[in-house]
C-alpha cells in the first residue's frame, strides 16, 4: 500500500477482502460434528411457564436434545447480570431481577427463550423447535415507562417494586431550583427519545466447541470484546475459568453497541456443546435480532432551562425515565446516568444542573448501549432546548448558543465532566458559511414560490468519549476497568505485527493502526498486520465502544512504540558505535544524525534476534507491551448543519443540504473519519426521521421487520458536507478525540430543528414520519394563519 | 422454510395436472412474496409449481387497440417495453416503480394480481384501464376479478395467463410509497380511454384492494385537470390505518396522488 502515515487517506487493507466476500465471520466457522442450536422463544410479552412437552420434538430427525432452563439452572449456569452499579439518591443499589439464560418460570418480553434444540442441521433444529409445546398462563403486560411505575401496573420481578430500578440524580438541585427563582425566561419542553433497534447487518452468532480432554471450550462469536465477553462467561456465568475459555471474535458486520454484551445465547450455546458433546453452533435470524438484540433510547424527559434577563443559561433542570427493557443487559445502567446525564451541559456555561432519571422495567426487549449511548439523549434534550429558548426570546439559534458557549479550558460543568479542550465557535463558523447560513431567507423564499416549506436547524454537540480512566469509571460503579492494552511485536525480518485488545468489527483498525508504525518508523503498511480479536493471542483488552479505539487503544500502541523504538536506537547506537541520542530513525532506516552510516530496520531487528552483538546485558528480541490508562474521557465536539424542505402535501421531509463541522482532535486516517461521519449521521438521521421500535399495548413488537421497520437507504439521506477543525486533545499522546459516535449523537437534533423551524410548529416527536410532519405542518399553518 | 417440493410447468395444462396431484400446492410466478413468507414459517405448501417456464404465457404484444401481456412477463420487462411505453405509458412507469430491481427481475404481473395485495401497484392499472384477464378457465374484467383484500376471483387450481390491457389516450399512475417496505401506501392511477371515459383506481389506501372513485371519474371527465380533483376526498371510514399513516392521512394521500398522476398524464 505505501508508506502512508499519520493524515494519508490510505485505502483501507482490509477491503479487499470484505469486497471479495472473503472475510470470515462467525457464521463461516464449520467444525467436525458440528450440531446447530435453534431456540425456542415466547409468543407473549409476559407469562408463567407452566410446562414444556419436548417429545415430539425429541422424535423428529436429526434432533439430539432438547435443553431447558430447570437444566441450565440445574447445571450452576449464573444469571445474566449489569457490571455497572449505579445507587439511587437515598443510597440504595440499582434493583436488579433474575435474568437467566433460558427462562424455567416466568418469560418477561416477546423472544425471550425457554428452551434450545440442538440439531444435526439447522433446518432440522427450526423444525423441532416449532414442535416444542410449551405451556403458557398469560399475565398482563406493560410496555410504557412511565406507565410502569403508576399503582397496579404489572409487576415484573419481585425485586423492583413499581418496577423502578433505580431512582438517580446528578448535580445540586438546591442551587438549580435557586437559578429558576431568579430566572427572567425559563424554557419547557416534554420529549420523547424513540426506541431503536440495531441492526447491524450481520446478525449475532456463536460457535461454541467444548474439548472434553482438556476441559476447555473455545467461543467464536459476533463480539465487540472478547476479552471482556471471556471475564464475564467465567467471573459471572460459571461457564468455565478463564484459563479454560478461549473466545474469538473473528470478522465482525457491524456492531454499534450492541455486540459488546453477553447474551443468553451465547451462554447456552457453550453449555449445550459441553453437554450434547459436540461443536454447537446458533446463528440469529433477523426475526431473533429484532426480538433480542439490546434496542437502544427510549427516554421520555421533561426538561427546563432558566435564562436571565441578558439571555445567559443560568439553571437546567431535567427529569428522565428511561426504559430498559425486561432486563438489565450488562451495560444499561451507565446508559441513562453517568454517559446520558454527564453530558447534559452541552457546549454551554451552566452554572447549575439537576437531573433525576427514574430506570424502569417493561415487558419489551433489554435497552443498552446503541451509537452514542446516552449521549445522543443528552444532546437531543440539550440541543432541542437550545433551538426552542432561542426562538422563544426571539435570538437566532447560532447566536444563542454563541453567547453561552464554553471558552475557557480546562472547563468544570456542574455533572462531574471537566472538559480539557475545544473551540466550539470555531466549528459554528464553520458550519454556518458551509451551509451558506446567510443565503438561507432567500432559498426559503425560492422553495415557498414552489410551494415547499424551508427551514434551518442547528445541533451543537458534545460528547464523552475513550470511556475512562478507570479509577473514574470505578468510582462511579463500573465493574470494570476501561484501559486498553498493545503488543508491538517486530519480527526478525523487520515485519512487524501489532496485538490490540481493540475490536475492529467496521472501524478500518487493520489501515489506521498501521498508519501509526508507518509514521514512526518509515514501513510500508503491508509490513504490519494487526492482531485482534482472539483471547488467546492477545494479552488482554477491553475492547471497541464508546469511540475508543483511537483515543485509548493507539494510545496503548504508542506506549509500546515508543519501547521498541528506544530499544531498536540503543542496538542501532551498539552496531553503528554512536551515541544512542544521536540515532534517527527516518524512511525505514536507523542513521547517524550527521554521518552517513545507517542500518536497515530490517538489520536492527535481525540483530535483536540473532543477538550476537547486542549491547551488555540486553535481553534479545524486540517486542514490547504496554497498558494505556487515560488521564480523562475526550471531548469530541461539533456542529451540524441541516437544511430541509418538506413538501407539505404528503409531509414528506427531504434533507437539501447536511454539514457536519467535527473537532475530533488530531486525525490519523481522514478517509475513515468520513466513512465514520457518513455512518453514524445516517443513523442519525435513521433516527430523527425514520426508525421506531413499537410495540402494540400487549407487548408484541410491531416494527419487527423491515416491512415496517424503516432503516434508512441511500435515497433518504443526502450527499453531506463534511469539514473537521483542531484543537488537540491535551489527554493522550496522539492528540485524538474520537469520531465513531458523533454522527449518531449531533445529528437528530439538526433535523427536527430544521423541520420545526420550516413548518412552524415546534411540537413533534421522532420519527418525524411524513404523516406526523404533514399533521404538525396543518397545525403550524393554522397557527401562523392566526 | 419448511420443506417444500418444487416443480417447473412446461404448460399451463402441465401446471394444472401438477397442482392436481400435490397435496397442498402453491403456483409460484417470481414468489416475490410467497418466498419470503415461506421463509418465515408462515407458509408452508407442500408443493411449489413454478409458471415462470410456460412460453405461452410470457411476452408483450400490441393487439391494435390493446396490449396484451403474458401473466408470467416481469415487472422489468413490462417497464422497459416500447410497446408499453408508447400505448399505456402509465402502465410502464408504474412497472418501473414497482420494488426494487431485484424483485422487478422476478416478480411477475400474473403472481401480483393473483396475490392481490392491498398495497400492490397493478391492480390499480388493471382496474382504471378497465383490463381484461384471462385465465386458463375464462375471461374476466378487472372489476369482477379483484374481490377483497388478498382475494381474488381465482379458483384454486385456476391460473391468470394473460392480461390485456386497453390503450388510453392518456394515462399516469403517482403512488405515496410506505416508507419502509415502500409498498403503495397510497397509488392512483388515471385514465381517459379513447372514447372519452374516465377511470381512477386506488390501490395501497382501501381496506378492501383496490377501488374506483366516482367522484373523480365525474370531475375529470368534464374538466380533465388536476384542479378538478384537488377538492374531492374519499371517505376515510373506508381506509387502513397503521403506523404508518392514518386514514385520515391516507385519505389525504388519495387527492394529492390522484392531483398528480393527472399531472403527469397530460
Amino acid at each position: 500500500m505505501g508508506v502512508d502515515g499519520i493524515g494519508a487517506r490510505a485505502l483501507r487493507k482490509e477491503d479487499k477482502r470484505f469486497i471479495t466476500g472473503k472475510g470470515r465471520y462467525t457464521d463461516d466457522m464449520v467444525l467436525p460434528r458440528m450440531a446447530y442450536a435453534a431456540f425456542v422463544r415466547s409468543p407473549h410479552a409476559h407469562a408463567k411457564v407452566t410446562g414444556i412437552d419436548a417429545s415430539a420434538a425429541l422424535a423428529m430427525p436429526g434432533v439430539d436434545a432438547v435443553l431447558t432452563g430447570e437444566q441450565l439452572v440445574g447445571d450452576g449456569i449464573g444469571n445474566l447480570i449489569c457490571g455497572w452499579m449505579v445507587h439511587s439518591k437515598d443510597g440504595s443499589p440499582m434493583n436488579m431481577g433474575a435474568w437467566r439464560a433460558l427462562e424455567p418460570e416466568i418469560v418477561r418480553h416477546v423472544g425471550q427463550a425457554v428452551a434450545v434444540v440442538i440439531a444435526d442441521t439447522q433446518a432440522q433444529a427450526r423444525d423441532a423447535a416449532d414442535a416444542v409445546i410449551v405451556d403458557y398462563d398469560e399475565l398482563p403486560a406493560i410496555v410504557d415507562a412511565v406507565a410502569a411505575m403508576e399503582a397496579g401496573a404489572p409487576q415484573l420481578h419481585p425485586e423492583a417494586s413499581n418496577n423502578l430500578i433505580y431512582d438517580w440524580e446528578i448535580g445540586d438541585e438546591a442551587a438549580t431550583n435557586a437559578a429558576f427563582e431568579q430566572a427572567a425566561h425559563v424554557t419547557r419542553m416534554d420529549i420523547h427519545n424513540n426506541r431503536l433497534v440495531p441492526n447491524p447487518m450481520e446478525p449475532r452468532a456463536a460457535v461454541a466447541d467444548y474439548n472434553d480432554a482438556e476441559e476447555h471450550y473455545t467461543l467464536y462469536t459476533t463480539s465487540q470484546n472478547p476479552h471482556v465477553a471471556r471475564l464475564v462467561l467465567s467471573a459471572f456465568y460459571n461457564v468455565a475459568p478463564e484459563n479454560k475459555l478461549r473466545v474469538i471474535a473473528p470478522d465482525v458486520g457491524g456492531g454499534f453497541g450492541s455486540k459488546i454484551f453477553i447474551y443468553p445465547e451465547e451462554i447456552v450455546a457453550l453449555w449445550a456443546s459441553k453437554r450434547v458433546g459436540r461443536p454447537v453452533k446458533w446463528v440469529s435470524d433477523r426475526t431473533e435480532a429484532f426480538l433480542t438484540d439490546a434496542h437502544g433510547r427510549d427516554h421520555k424527559s421533561h426538561a427546563e432551562l432558566a435564562l436571565d434577563a441578558d439571555n445567559k443559561i443560568i439553571g437546567f433542570r431535567v427529569q428522565t425515565v428511561a426504559n430498559l427493557g425486561a432486563y438489565m443487559s450488562l451495560f444499561s445502567s451507565s446508559v441513562p446516568t453517568y454517559l446520558y446525564a454527564t453530558l447534559l451541559s452541552g457546549q454551554y456555561d451552566i452554572p447549575a444542573i439537576h437531573a433525576n432519571v427514574k430506570a424502569v422495567y417493561t415487558n419489551t426487549t433489554p435497552v443498552d448501549a446503541y451509537r452514542g449511548a446516552g449521549r445522543p439523549e443528552a444532546t437531543f434534550l440539550v440541543e432541542r432546548m437550545m433551538e426552542t429558548a432561542a426562538r422563544e426570546v426571539g435570538l437566532s439559534p447560532a447566536e444563542f448558543r454563541r453567547k453561552n458557549f464554553v471558552r475557557s479550558f480546562p472547563h468544570q460543568t456542574p455533572v462531574i465532566m471537566c472538559y480539557d479542550a475545544g473551540d466550539y465557535d470555531a466549528t459554528l463558523d464553520a458550519a454556518l458559511k458551509a451551509i451558506d447560513h446567510d443565503g438561507f431567507p432567500a432559498r426559503k423564499a425560492e422553495a415557498a414560490s414552489r410551494g415547499k416549506l424551508r427551514g434551518m436547524g442547528l445541533s451543537c454537540y458534545i460528547e464523552a468519549c475513550g470511556i475512562a480512566p478507570s479509577a473514574a469509571v470505578g468510582s462511579l460503579g463500573a465493574g470494570v476497568g476501561l484501559w486498553e492494552s498493545a503488543e508491538v511485536r517486530v519480527n526478525p525480518v523487520g515485519s512487524i505485527e501489532v496485538l490490540t485488545g481493540s475490536h475492529s468489527h467496521g472501524q478500518g483498525h487493520e489501515t489506521t493502526f498501521a498508519q501509526l508504525i508507518s509514521e514512526r518508523f518509515g514501513l510500508d503498511t503491508d509490513s504490519v498486520n494487526i492482531v485482534h480479536g482472539d483471547t488467546d493471542k492477545v494479552q488482554f483488552g477491553m475492547g471497541t465502544y464508546g469511540s475508543r479505539s483511537g483515543a485509548v487503544g493507539m494510545s496503548a500502541i504508542v506506549k509500546a512504540l515508543d519501547k521498541v523504538e528506544a530499544k531498536a536506537k540503543k542496538i542501532a547506537a551498539h552496531l553503528m558505535e554512536a551515541a544512542e541520542g544521536d540515532i534517527q530513525i527516518e524512511g525505514g532506516e536507523l542513521k547517524v544524525a550527521g554521518t552517513d552510516k545507517k542500518l536497515s530496520f530490517t538489520e536492527v531487528a535481525l540483530a535483536a534476534y540473532t543477538a550476537h552483538n547486542l549491547p551488555e546485558g540486553m535481553e534479545p528480541g524486540l517486542k514490547e507491551g504496554a497498558f494505556y490508562d487515560p488521564t480523562n474521557f475526550t471531548f469530541p465536539a461539533g456542529t451540524y448543519a441541516c437544511e430541509v424542505e418538506i413538501d407539505p402535501d404528503t409531509g414528506k421531509t427531504e434533507i437539501v443540504n447536511f454539514v457536519a463541522a467535527d473537532d475530533f482532535g488530531k486525525i490519523i486516517n481522514p478517509m475513515i473519519v468520513e466513512g465514520q461521519v457518513h455512518g453514524g449521521l445516517t443513523q442519525g438521521i435513521g433516527q430523527a426521521l425514520l426508525e421506531n421500535a413499537a410495540y402494540d399495548e400487549s407487548g408484541q413488537l410491531v416494527t419487527g421487520s423491515y416491512m415496517d421497520y424503516t432503516m434508512p437507504r441511500a435515497d433518504d439521506v443526502p450527499s453531506y458536507q463534511l469539514l473537521t477543525t483542531e484543537t488537540i486533545c491535551p489527554g493522550n499522546p496522539l492528540g485524538m478525540k474520537g469520531c465513531g459516535e458523533a454522527g449518531a449523537i449531533g445529528s437528530p437534533p439538526a433535523v427536527i430543528n430544521a423541520i420545526t423551524d420550516a413548518i412552524n410548529n415546534n411540537d413533534l416527536s421522532m420519527p418525524a414520519t411524513p404523516e406526523r410532519v404533514w399533521q404538525a405542518s396543518r397545525a403550524g399553518l393554522q397557527q401562523a394563519a392566526e | 422454510m419448511y420443506e417444500t417440493s418444487y416443480h417447473r410447468a412446461g404448460s399451463v395444462a402441465d401446471a394444472a395436472a401438477l397442482m392436481a396431484k400435490a397435496e397442498d400446492g402453491k403456483f409460484l410466478s417470481g414468489g416475490q412474496t410467497l418466498i419470503p413468507t415461506m421463509k418465515q414459517r408462515l407458509a408452508a405448501p407442500s408443493d411449489l409449481v413454478d409458471l415462470m417456464g410456460i412460453a405461452e404465457m410470457t411476452g408483450i404484444s400490441d393487439e391494435g387497440s390493446a396490449i396484451k401481456i403474458g401473466a408470467a412477463t416481469t415487472h422489468h420487462e413490462v417497464a422497459t417495453s416500447p410497446v408499453v411505453s408508447e400505448g399505456i405509458p402509465g402502465l410502464a412507469s408504474l412497472a418501473a416503480g414497482i420494488g426494487d430491481p431485484a424483485v422487478r427481475h422476478m416478480g411477475t404481473l400474473g403472481g401480483s394480481i393473483s396475490n392481490n395485495d392491498p398495497a400492490a401497484d397493478y391492480p390499480a392499472a388493471l382496474v382504471a384501464l378497465g383490463a381484461t384477464v384471462t385465465t386458463s378457465k375464462r375471461s374476466l374484467s378487472a372489476d369482477e376479478f379483484f374481490v377483497g383484500m388478498f382475494e381474488t376471483a381465482l379458483e384454486e387450481d385456476e391460473i391468470v395467463t394473460s392480461v390485456s390491457f386497453p390503450k388510453p389516450s392518456q394515462s399516469a399512475y403517482a403512488k405515496y410509497p410506505n416508507p419502509a417496505s415502500r409498498y403503495a401506501m397510497a397509488g392512483v392511477f388515471v385514465a381517459k380511454m379513447s372514447g372519452g371515459d374516465v377511470r381512477v383506481a386506488v390501490t395501497g389506501a382501501g381496506q378492501d384492494g383496490v377501488f374506483r372513485v366516482a367522484e373523480m371519474e365525474t370531475a375529470l371527465s368534464s374538466n380533465w385537470s388536476a384542479e378538478a380533483v384537488a377538492g374531492v376526498s374519499v371517505d376515510a371510514g373506508d381506509l387502513l390505518a397503521d403506523i404508518h399513516g392514518s386514514a385520515e392521512y391516507r385519505a389525504n394521500l388519495v387527492t394529492v396522488m390522484a392531483k398528480r398522476a393527472v399531472a403527469a398524464a397530460g
